[in-house]
């Protein structure tokens, strides 16, 4: 049983654990997710992210709740696993082990998860900051283009709109230094004329300069230091130029050349007049500063064309170019600069208009991590083709939280497979205990089984030779012996007999213990049971002078169905402490009813001293029984729902040196005594009072005590008997269950003369069952003035001895001075023969009766027979030699013994024709059963239980079938005429086994096959005595 | 004659005597005697003479089964052996009742050669007691010739 609680135990701290990880579980997940999604909706502040986002969310609550769900399966599911199954060990390894891989899946899962997650969160990030840069550079870079295109719708307005110009040099250069701010990615304009061949001379005469070409600059490209521009070769012949004749301050440089003769200018200034738009270069170094840079050229045209116009027309309407120098590389450097987080990310600028090659505009080349990410720019121009790439400056950081949880995971399902697998490993262990216990358990029954049996088989063999020895001891005291040897005698004898009374003990305790002891169920007389007692105990109660009392109450009936033995066994042991313990005093034995108990027990608090029998304080008999569970549970139990069942309620006061406080609650254990001292001083084992407890239980009663140290003790036990009478009988005659032999009293008076009302309470219940009315007074004087007024004749005054060593004198006088018309016999009740009386009685004319205590009905009767020198019947001699009844009840039985050995059968058969019984043999169970055929003559059965062919046991059973046969054919009315008209109602032959192994099984055998008790063989007439009479009354009963 | 008969009479005493303390008779035995009365006369010898017919038979029964080669029917010996404890213990012969215990335990341990000894043992011992015990009858029928009576002996 225990097992199941600490399993239970187990999977209930487990089931805790287990959702208290779920629970954190899933709020670590929730919270982590939460935490990653407030800066994606922050920094992107897309919806659709958000609510993706959330979905994920859910699904994991989904997830969660169904893992601890799950859990909650968990533990009922084992509940009814361990219930039914025993646990196969590879069971549950298997399931920690499959437990432990998938949840470390579940957390590299977690990982890859949480790590894509941040990836993808970086790659947005990245891609924001990119598309900002990229727009705001495209923006800055339109701002700039338009406004250089604004000037050169200036210069064709101002230039060459008006003759003369109103723009030279200075004027532009002026100008442009003071709007660069409008163009933030300029790093210079310049504007160069077209000039035909034809008008070269004419125009290098205008200007005062020769057109120089930009070729050679460009294949030795010189540094600003040195840059000499006087030092470029005039311009060879060409079809046309494009001088540069006005410059901003910071290209100044670049006035008087050819931009036709610049590669990628020329390419740029073609594209520029022929599409009428901004054309850009790709990427070059620039000249002078070296630095790498593109060039926007717009057209300048001499009229405003259509949209739509040929590029033909634009060619031929062209009058100059204006160019603007991006410095790219500084100036998307100052760009990004402006723009917050500049150091985190790399931006790389490219021309990618030949996609194989592009060429990088900006940004270095240092390696980062792999992730870039690609916005497209566009400057304006639809052939050139830019693009931003941008990349994070530092590795991504490590994933810790995605490590945490992963980690966290696994150690909880690490934590929760440790729990499950001590709790099994718990489990088997705890098993295996019980296991292992309940073998132990088993053992020590087992032992404690062996030893009772041992007991029991040693104390019987000892026994034997014990009543040997005592036997030799006896026949030795009648030889002649001295003095002294009487004495060894005697007193090895007294030895012996204690030795064998423990033994008998000790054989009781272990028949009790080994639940062999069963009680009989016969009808016995309680009343002569006490009195027998009561005799038992007199010679010592009167040799110490202890008042020796009994009361029983009028409501018990005067036949029980019980075991009188074991009854009688009880009663002997608590008197016998009482009379061991009690030197002065009484010693008081009251029998009731509990019923009786119960109706009068709120009337019988206050017990006085006074109302005790010999006057001195006893016990509070009360808290002797205030712990039974008959009065405790549910105050008055109703005893009318077993009519039959007679309650007793026994109680054994003593005025003894009571029990010491300290010992009280050992008292009923085996073998404890108050202390070591009294055994040497009152003998003894102190196993009596455990076997009466033993005994009181068998009875289906309680025993209890109270005892008060120097005060006395008070024993009460209850038993449970079934009525022994016919209820119809005791109703009609409640007065008439006195026995025959005491009838002569009948009708008689008596007046007992006694001032304790216990003592005198006594008395009336003795001489009551006597016949005897009795009237109590307390006092001589009223006892005088009651026969006065009384009517009928008084017959005997009983006085206790205290009164009469009192008021002897006094009442002598008293009745010889006025005497009376019949004057009464005076009764005397002593406790012992004192001296005293004797004086008394011998002086007086009329001596008394004199009436030893204890009081019992038939030494009363004999007494008051002698005394009153009334009927002196002979009683009929019930006690005698086993033998003389035996002869008695056997005498002209017919009886059939059956048995296989011829010499057993012979000397069976010649013991019972002893008795005078009519012995019929026969050799055999069948034959056996072929002479007891109903009807029959044969009044007993004696059957040997070993034989050939058919054992006794199958020949009873078998006679017990034809019996029962018969019975029934009686019964439906076949009525069977017997000869000698010797009908009877119903066939039962008492079958008694004879059998020389008398063991416990056996004789539950012989009951079980129905057969009526066994003997021994060979036979032993006290043994043949005590089976026989349970089926045999005498014959003189029966006939008379 | 009262003489001769004392004397008889003392012969017997110690014989019978002898006959309990070498352990021949036990107290069934004087059982037995109480149970003979005029009623049966010669309850004692009837009963003695189907004891020692019992024993022939049964020690023959027993000899013949031990004495099969191959298998030992031993529940049939111990059966037997069974009979003639209850005879020997019915009667006080407390030798062989004696023997018959041990015999018996051989018997359940299928000792053969115990068995063997066994049987042999017992088949003196009835010999010897049925001897003494027919020199005892001997005593009784000469103190009876004799005009005495058989005294009661008490062992105890």
């Amino acid at each position: 049983m225990s097992l199941f609680h600490v399993l239970g135990f187990g999977v209930k701290i487990g089931q805790l654990l287990w959702m208290i990880c779920c629970w954190f579980v899933s709020w670590f997940v929730d919270g982590g997710i939460e935490d990653k999604s407030g800066p994606l909706v922050g920094s992107v502040g897309d919806p659709e992210k958000t609510k993706m986002t959330t979905m994920k969310k859910k699904n994991k609550m989904c997830f969660w709740n169904k893992i601890s769900s799950s859990g909650l399966k968990i533990p009922s599911f084992s509940h009814q696993f361990l219930g039914s199954v025993r646990f196969g060990k590879t069971w549950w390894r298997k399931l920690v082990v499959a437990w432990v891989v998938f949840w470390v899946l579940v957390s590299f899962w977690t990982f890859r998860y949480f790590s894509s997650q941040a990836m993808e969160k970086r790659k947005e990030t990245l891609a924001s900051m990119c598309d900002e840069r990229a727009r705001m550079l495209q923006d800055q870079f339109n701002v700039s283009m338009n406004h250089v295109q604004a000037m050169s719708i200036l210069i064709s307005t101002f230039h060459h709109g008006k003759i003369p110009s109103a723009i030279d040099q200075s004027t532009f250069s002026e100008y442009t230094d003071r709007t660069s701010f409008e163009r933030p990615l300029t790093s210079g304009v310049a504007y160069a004329m077209k000039v035909l061949h034809s008008e070269r001379e004419e125009f290098e005469r205008q200007q005062g300069w020769t057109i120089r070409r930009m070729d050679s600059l460009e294949q030795n490209p010189a540094h600003k230091d040195d840059y000499d521009p006087e030092a470029l070769e005039p311009s060879p012949v060409q079809e046309e130029y494009a001088p540069v004749i006005f410059a901003q301050d910071t290209v100044s440089h670049v006035v008087s050349l050819d931009m036709l003769s610049g590669k990628e200018d020329r390419e740029n200034v073609l594209r520029a007049r022929r599409s009428g738009k901004g054309v850009l270069t790709a990427p070059f170094p620039l000249i002078k500063t070296n630095r790498l840079g593109v060039i926007l050229t717009f057209a300048v045209y001499k009229r405003d064309l259509p949209s739509n116009a040929t590029p033909e027309e634009r060619i031929e309407a062209t009058n100059g170019y204006l160019g603007g120098v991006f410095d790219i590389e500084s100036l998307v450097e100052n760009l990004l600069q402006q723009l917050a987080s500049k150091q985190t990310i790399l931006v790389n600028v490219y021309d990618i208009t030949n996609h194989s090659q592009p060429i990088s505009m900006y940004g270095s080349n240092v390696s980062a991590d792999g992730l870039e990410l690609v916005s497209p720019l566009n400057f304006g121009d639809p052939f050139r083709k830019h693009e931003m790439r941008c990349r994070f400056k530092q590795k991504p950081p490590w994933p810790v939280l995605s490590m945490v949880t992963s980690f966290g995971i696994i150690v909880i399902a690490l934590l929760c497979a440790h729990i499950f697998h001590a709790t099994v490993s718990r489990i088997n262990k705890v098993e295996e205990d019980c296991h292992k216990m309940e073998q132990l358990k088993q053992k020590a029954e087992a032992a404690d089984v062996a030893k009772s049996q041992f007991l029991a088989t040693v104390s019987h063999e000892i026994r034997t030779p014990m009543n040997g020895v005592l036997g030799m001891l006896h026949m030795l005291m009648d030889t002649e012996l001295d003095v002294t040897q009487q004495d060894y005698v005697r007193t090895a004898q007294a030895s012996g007999k204690a030795l064998v009374s423990l033994i008998n003990e000790v054989l009781d305790q272990a028949k009790i213990e080994s639940g062999k002891l069963e009680l009989e169920e016969v009808r016995f007389d309680l009343r002569g049971i006490l009195d027998d007692v009561l005799s038992l105990f007199s010679g010592k109660s009167q040799e110490k002078g202890v008042e020796l009392a009994v009361y029983i109450s009028d409501r018990v009936p005067e036949m029980l169905l019980g075991d009188p033995g074991r009854f009688r066994q009880i009663l002997t042991n608590l008197m016998g402490n009482s009379i061991k313990f009690t030197e002065k005093g009484h010693i008081f034995v009251t029998v009731h009813l509990m019923e009786e108990l119960l109706e009068s027990i709120d009337v019988e608090t206050a017990s006085a001293t006074e109302s005790t029998l010999s006057g001195l304080p006893v016990a509070d008999r009360q808290r002797s029984w205030e712990n039974f569970k008959a009065f405790s549970s549910n105050g008055h139990r109703s005893f009318a729902l077993s009519p039959p069942e007679i309650n007793l309620i026994v109680s054994v006061e003593d005025t003894g040196v009571g029990i010491p406080l300290e010992a009280q609650s050992r008292i009923f254990t085996p073998f404890m005594q108050v202390g070591p001292s009294i055994s040497r001083t009152h003998g003894g084992t102190g196993i009596g009072l455990s076997i009466s407890k033993c005994l009181v239980g068998l009875m289906k009663g309680e025993i209890g005590f109270s005892s008060t140290p120097k005060v006395g003790s008070t024993f009460t036990f209850t038993a449970v008997f079934a009525n022994g009478m016919h209820s119809t009988e005791r109703k009609s005659e409640p007065q008439n269950n006195n026995q025959p032999i005491f009838s002569e009293f009948r009708g008689m008076k008596a007046v007992v003369v006694d001032h304790r009302p216990a003592r005198a309470k006594v008395s009336w219940y003795h001489f009551q069952r006597l016949g005897i009315q009795v009237e109590v007074v307390p006092r001589v004087d009223q006892a005088l003035s009651f026969m006065k007024t009384c009517t009928n004749t008084v017959n005997m005054i009983l006085i206790d001895q205290e009164i009469w060593n009192r008021e002897a004198d006094v009442f002598i006088k008293k009745l010889q001075k006025d005497p009376l018309v019949h004057s009464p016999k005076l009764v005397l009740l002593a406790n012992s023969i004192d001296s005293s009386i004797s004086d008394t009685l011998s002086t007086s004319t009329d001596p008394p009766v004199v009436i030893v205590k204890p009081l019992r009905a038939s030494m009363l009767a004999a007494t008051l027979q002698r005394g009153l020198g009334i009927g002196n019947r002979e009683t009929p001699q019930h006690k005698g030699p086993p033998a003389l009844i035996l002869r008695n009840l056997l005498l002209g039985r017919q009886i059939l013994i059956v048995d296989d050995n011829n010499v057993n059968l012979r000397v069976a058969a010649g013991a019972l024709k002893k008795y005078g019984a009519d012995v019929v043999c026969a050799e055999s169970g069948i034959k056996a059963i072929s002479l007891l055929k109903p009807p029959h003559e044969f009044d007993a059965c004696f059957m040997d239980i070993q034989m050939p062919e058919m054992d006794g046991f199958e020949a009873t059973r078998k006679i017990r079938d034809m019996e029962e046969e018969m019975n029934k054919r009686i019964k439906s009315g076949e009525a069977l005429t017997v000869p000698d008209g010797n009908n009877k109602s119903c066939w039962h032959l008492p079958v008694l086994a004879m059998t020389a192994d008398v063991i416990q099984a056996t004789h539950e055998e012989c009951l079980k096959c129905g057969m009526d008790g066994y003997v021994s063989k060979p036979f032993e007439a006290e043994q043949l005595y005590r089976e026989v009479s349970r089926f045999f009354n005498s014959p003189s009963d029966t006939e008379s | 004659m009262d003489a001769l008969v004392a004397q008889l009479q003392m012969q017997f005493r110690d014989y019978t005597i002898s006959l309990y303390q070498q352990g021949f008779l036990d107290d069934q035995f004087t059982e037995l005697k109480k149970l003979q009365d005029d009623g049966s006369p010669d309850f004692v010898a009837e009963v003695l003479s189907l004891f020692f017919e019992d024993c022939v038979k049964l020690i023959g029964n027993m000899a013949r089964a031990l004495d099969q080669t191959g298998t030992v029917d031993f529940s049939q010996v111990g059966a037997s052996v069974h009979q003639l404890k209850g005879s020997s213990s019915s009667v006080g012969a407390k030798r062989v009742k004696g023997l018959c215990v041990t015999f018996k335990e051989y018997c359940e341990a299928k000792n053969y050669e115990g068995c063997v000894r066994c049987l042999q043992q017992v088949d003196i011992e009835y010999k010897a007691l049925k001897t003494k015990l027919q020199d005892m009858f001997n005593l009784e029928k000469q103190i009876i010739q004799a005009g005495g009576r058989v005294p009661q002996v008490d062992i105890n």
